[in-house]
């Protein structure tokens, strides 16, 4: 039981663990979103939690640990060009099976979709949808994170919802040749649902 | 935007004036499409959040704490 005998350094350094482990799930989640691909975000989210934890010193306790370590692992998937995380190729006959596959909004397909369309998504734009739509970040520090103007960022995002809303809703109307407002139903009925869920 | 104010000057169009005098913000045609874009909107939000939240929920794999637990035998050996 380390007691009052502990240095300050060493309960800094725990809890910056305990914090940097509670943020694990979801730097996987955003490099899964970055890369599309589970094993190759895997990869990164491991490299970058070695990274914030040997730059743990450089980091303020107290200050956004969440938006500290998006930062790093964003940075690290853009400068290293060579690693396979940027060479995963979309797996076209995959896409093409979950497009079949979107029928029933039930299904975890018709999510399949929506990530098909993310991949599809110019990364710039993909990574701002993700921070400030799933990620839970404000315009702000999506912008400190992906090192741009927050005027930016609300384009991207703008520009990203406009272009998946279109990839969806060209990928319902190619299925079956329903009008698009039959297949938005499906689209929110599956909100609705979900949202009762939250 | 305001064409109620470009109107006022010519005195023979007072009575139209009056009559449009409404608040702006009252005359709401209601306009589906953008119910609808707000919707879809939304819809795409949650199935964003779903997706994310799909992974976050996954149990953490072992090799992302053994990498912590390492970090700690490294530190261990330094002091």
């Amino acid at each position: 039981m380390p007691g009052p005998s502990q240095t300050p350094d060493a309960a800094r350094e725990k809890a910056f663990k305990t914090e940097l482990t509670a943020l694990i799930p979801q730097l996987r989640a955003f490099a899964r979103t970055l890369t599309g691909n589970a094993a190759a975000a895997d990869d990164l989210a491991q490299d970058t939690l070695l990274k914030a934890w040997d730059a743990r010193e450089a980091y303020q306790m107290g200050t956004n640990m969440k938006a500290w370590t998006f930062m790093i692992l964003r940075n690290h998937f853009y400068s290293e060009k060579r690693r396979s995380w940027r060479n995963v190729q979309l797996d076209q006959e995959a896409a093409e099976r979950s497009l079949m596959a979107v029928d029933d909004p039930l299904s975890p397909l018709a999510l399949d979709e929506l990530r098909l369309g993310l991949a599809m998504l110019p990364a710039e734009q993909r990574e701002a949808l993700i921070l400030v739509g799933a990620g839970g970040f404000a315009y702000e520090e999506a912008a400190e994170i992906c090192a741009c103007a927050v005027g930016t960022v609300k384009s991207r995002v703008s520009r990203a919802r406009k272009a998946l809303q279109a990839i969806l809703e060209s990928g319902n109307y190619q299925r079956d040749g329903a009008p698009a407002s039959e297949a938005m139903g499906a689209i929110l009925g599956d909100a609705v649902r979900l949202g009762g869920l939250r | 935007m305001c064409d109620d104010g470009a109107d006022a000057a010519p005195g023979g169009k007072m009575i139209e004036q009056r009559q449009s005098d409404m608040r702006p913000d009252i005359r709401r045609r209601p306009d589906p499409s953008l119910d609808e874009a707000r919707l879809r909107q939304q819809a795409l939000g949650v199935k964003l959040r779903q997706i994310f939240d799909e992974v976050v929920n996954e149990p953490v794999p072992d090799a992302f704490l053994d990498i912590l637990k390492r970090a700690d035998a490294r530190q261990g050996e330094e002091d």
